[in-house]
């Protein structure tokens, strides 16, 4: 019975390589998955793009071909443009490709939806022109369209790499507005040995920094105060550094401060979640296989603690394994010995992230946004009126929902989920566990009403009442 | 790069058909089969929609199909503009504004 | 702390009870839940409507009436005072038929009543053309409408937000985040949370929806109540689509087309459900195609509090005199009545409404 023994959300590299390992102990595998071609967004059209700017975009990203290739099998189903509203009695997954909707069931579900950058609401972040790193790299990846004169704002690995591959595109970017501070550093020297495990991770920082230098980009570092001007469009970024206020005038600003676990999915099956300090974000509970308190439900990757790319193809196939064995496909003993090397890598990729997570922390300035700033992007809600809400007794993220519209977008609170709890923690001196986060119920993405009500074994509602 | 964009394609491919495309009143030709929001990027359209709430104007800012803003209309219907690729003949709207809501 | 009034249960129920009895001078402390709470406040669908309600209990219906003519004076104070307008709009609104046979039948049993209620139950009926002219999205498959001219809607929310703001301003204190574990009488009523708050009161108010069903029989009630489960839909904001509103979906102030609601008995299961979904935008798209469409944003379900008949219980509690339980299914549409008329009862004051029918003794 069933469309497939799994389904497998998301065909990033946690999503690739656990479908592959669940096909190779035998299971049939359906990947569900939103973009026209796989990889997800760290390999995004990986076969298309390493033909045409491989040398740009690094080994490291061209190496995602490998994930690709391995979905060549038989046993693997790939519905590419399916974007999944609905996970519904465990492993009933509701879904929409080209305008049509339909349902797929397995016995299995695996979320490998991968990560979000973490909101970074500053003045003037909903402007045209400002987009997330993220996005200045998918262009870049996808498309081969670089930004114009861009600033990057905020801190992490992620800003140095955006910045390489500008400058080896031949359009480096005007500056770095990096948020994190000496201190910080300072503070991540204790997780150094730790680090050093993962020492490709900083070897490949170090380089990308003396890139950037010989590029002469130039950093401005500890930078506060930040914020984007401009009326219909980005104009300029100012802010704060060394003592001084600046100003660089750009119509292409790039934020990033990290990025979080996408939990939306995670969510809306009731997974219970709880707060990580260290990266300051809600991750989904699950055990060292990914399986969670819903018994149908793994999860793999980003989705669920952010480790980054290789991680997450580790974590994919170790997820795999445990579902192989639940279907009675794998003895335990096989399972827990294909997945011991497994484990020992993922160790080794986890190494350098203490230090990482430490050295280049969230921006205090967009955690903590001064009342006029927006929030809330789909419903135009600010930090101040959170906090007014929280004077009027409000909770939690849902009472504001409610008070506000905070969240009511269709973005379904994607983009304000984390800031609406902190600044509530904050207001009302509750920890973020406490606060608690948006209930996230179907759809998990808009669908037409038509999309929805044309498909199969829909059932006529009763009778009415308000 | 378009006039009036802030974004420059690195590398055109010039076996890539150019199809004819329209964004409200304006007539584009836009490469087939590329993302529709880059593809609009490039082409120097900017904003892509004002909001329902103030009127604010919006522009593509996740690329990932995560934010909505880059919401476009395209036979009826609003769609994220990062999820579509370009296809002969698309009449692109604006989605219902702020304004449109008050009549 | 000492009040005249506790309220168990800070929705719209509780407040808007709250809120008159502030108006009247009285002293008000309001306890509320959590953030994960069951709230009908925030879940329900908006109408403040009087058709179809009490065919077989005029009382109620006129009960519903009065407290929908309170209505516009109701939220026009609650504006003034804190700004929030509530989106009410009184101008009619529809019971949508699918069939000439369904519409006949209805039509049948408002006569009945309008009779019992002396001719006072102004309706009108539409055929389809005339419905047409009134709804212009409106479907082929709608044989035709029930115009009822004292139904309307309003934004519960924002209601909920100006009551919870107005009555602090008026002086009450809400104290959020309270569970409720005990309640005690001596001179005074003691209410104890499991916070270990206690809060003391001449006397009490139990509004607490669904909560009522545990606390209800430690204060001498029978509460009778049950949760059953509506779920609704909302659509990306859209320019004007519905004129007003009809159960099957309205377009609320902010732009988008509200669409509901089931009536589920799952119990305290408050889920969305796939059958549920595809059964209501079915529904919708009949009655207005253009909306197969729109985007559907967001969908949630709710838990109704239904007595046994679907009337409110209105009573003081024989073991514990001093306490009273109020409860309904329609806390919107009775927010008038309960702001303006419910202290009158509860004061026992000259004009106080006669409220025997809704009291526990008809269980």
């Amino acid at each position: 019975m069933g469309d497939a023994d799994l389904i497998v959300i998301g065909a990033g590299p946690a999503g690739m390589s656990a479908a592959r390992r669940a096909a190779d102990c035998g299971l049939s595998v359906l990947i569900l998955d939103e973009q026209p071609a796989p990889g997800g967004q760290i390999y995004r059209d990986v076969d298309r793009a390493s033909a045409l700017r491989g040398d740009l975009l690094g080994k490291d990203f061209t190496g995602g071909q490998k994930l690709t290739q391995r979905l060549n099998h038989e046993s693997i189903t790939h519905l590419k443009g399916a974007v999944v509203w609905q996970i519904e009695d465990q492993a009933c997954v509701s879904y929409t490709q080209a305008g049509q909707g339909a349902v797929a069931t397995a016995k299995r579900i695996l979320l490998a939806t991968g990560a979000l950058e973490r909101p970074m609401p500053m003045p003037g972040w909903t402007l045209p022109g400002v987009m997330t790193a993220g996005a200045a790299q998918i262009l870049l990846k996808q498309s081969g369209i670089a930004c114009e004169r861009a600033v990057l704002v905020g801190s992490g690995p992620l800003l140095y790499l955006i910045a390489s591959q500008m400058l080896r595109a031949g359009v480096p970017p005007l500056a770095l507005v990096e948020t994190q501070t000496r201190q910080d550093f300072a503070r991540s020297l204790r997780h150094l040995g730790g680090a050093l495990r993962g020492w490709p991770y900083l070897l490949k920082g170090l380089k990308m920094l003396w890139e950037l230098r010989r590029g002469q980009i130039h950093r401005y570092v500890g930078a506060t105060n930040i914020a984007i001007e401009g009326d219909q469009a980005a104009r300029a970024v100012t802010f704060s550094s060394g003592g001084k206020t600046r100003r660089i005038a750009s119509d292409n600003v790039l934020l990033h401060h990290g990025v979080v676990p996408n939990t939306q999915m995670a969510r809306s099956v009731d997974i219970p979640h709880h707060w990580d300090n260290l990266q300051s974000c809600f991750v989904p509970e699950c055990d060292n296989w990914g399986r969670t308190a819903v018994p149908a439900v793994f999860i793999a990757g980003d989705g669920a603690g952010i480790g980054g790319a290789k991680a997450a193809a580790l974590a994919g196939e170790i997820a795999a394994l445990a579902i192989a064995h639940d279907l009675d496909k794998l003895t335990q003993a096989s399972r827990d010995a294909a997945a011991q090397p497994l484990r020992a890598g993922l160790h080794k990729e986890r190494a350098a992230r203490p230090f990482i997570d430490t050295a280049y922390p969230a921006y205090p300035g967009a955690l903590s946004p001064q009342d006029s700033t927006i929030i809330c992007r789909c419903e135009e809600v600010t930090a101040g009126d959170i906090r007014r809400m929280a004077a009027l007794g409000c909770l939690g993220p849902n009472q504001t929902k409610a008070f506000g519209r905070a969240g009511m977008g269709p973005c379904q609170g994607r983009y304000c989920g984390l800031s609406v709890t902190r600044i509530l923690s904050d207001a009302n001196g509750t920890a973020p566990d406490i606060t608690g986060h948006y209930r996230i119920r179907p759809p998990i993405k808009p669908v037409t009403l038509g999309e929805i009500a044309g498909m199969k074994n829909h059932v006529t509602s009763e009778e009415k009442n308000d | 790069m378009k006039p009036g964009s802030n974004f420059r394609e690195l590398t055109p491919m010039p076996d890539t058909a150019l199809v004819d495309v329209r964004f409200g009143t304006q007539a584009l030709r836009l490469p087939l089969g590329e993302n529709l929001a880059a593809a609009l990027l490039v082409a120097g359209v900017m904003p892509f929609r004002r909001t329902p709430v103030s009127g604010a104007p919006r522009g593509p800012f996740c690329m990932m199909g995560a934010c909505f803003d880059c919401l476009v209309k395209i036979d009826g219907v609003t769609r994220q503009a990062c999820m579509l690729t370009v296809a002969e003949g698309l009449e692109i709207e604006m989605p219902a504004a702020k304004g449109d809501l008050d009549g | 702390m000492t009040s005249d009034y506790a309220i168990i249960g800070g929705g719209i129920v509780g407040l808007s009870l709250a809120w008159g009895l502030l108006k009247r001078g009285l002293r008000v402390t309001v306890l509320d839940g959590d953030d994960g709470s069951f709230r009908a406040s925030r879940g329900n669908f908006g109408l403040v409507w009087v058709q179809g309600k009490g065919l077989n209990a005029p009382g109620y219906a006129s009960w519903s009436q009065r407290s929908a003519a309170a209505w516009s004076g109701f939220a026009a104070e609650l504006t003034d005072a804190t700004g929030y307008e509530l989106g009410l709009e009184q101008r009619g609104g529809y019971d949508l038929h699918f069939s000439e046979e369904s519409l006949e039948a209805t039509v049948a049993k408002y006569e009945g009543l309008k009779a019992k209620l002396g001719g006072d139950y102004p309706y009108e009926v539409l055929g389809h053309n005339a419905l047409r002219r009134e709804e212009p999205a409106i479907g082929p498959k709608v044989a035709g409408a029930i115009l009822h001219h004292q139904d309307g809607h309003a934004n519960p929310l924002k209601l909920l937000r100006a009551l919870a703001d107005d009555v602090r301003r008026l002086g009450g204190v809400i104290l959020n985040g309270k569970q409720v574990t005990d309640v005690r009488k001596s001179d005074l009523f003691c209410i104890t949370c499991a916070d270990s708050t206690q809060v003391r009161a001449q006397k009490i108010v139990l509004s607490a929806g669904l909560g009522a069903m545990a606390l209800g029989p430690k204060l001498g009630f029978k509460a009778p109540i049950r949760p059953q489960r509506g779920q609704v839909l909302i659509t990306e904001k859209l320019p004007k689509l519905i004129n007003r509103p009809s159960l099957v979906a309205r377009q609320v102030d902010e732009g988008g087309i509200q669409i509901g609601a089931t009536n589920e008995e799952v119990g305290l299961d408050d889920g969305v459900t796939f059958s549920g979904l595809s059964g209501l935008a079915a529904e919708a798209i009949a009655a207005f195609p253009v909306l197969a469409k729109a985007q559907l944003v967001r969908s949630w379900g709710a838990l109704r509090i239904l007595s046994p008949d679907g009337l409110p219980i209105y009573q003081q509690s024989t073991e514990m005199p001093g306490a009273y339980l109020v409860t309904c299914h329609s806390g919107i549409t009775l927010a008038a009545a309960h702001a303006r008329f419910l202290p009158q009862w509860l004061e026992a004051a000259d004009g106080a409404p006669d409220l025997e029918m809704f009291s526990e003794a008809r269980f």
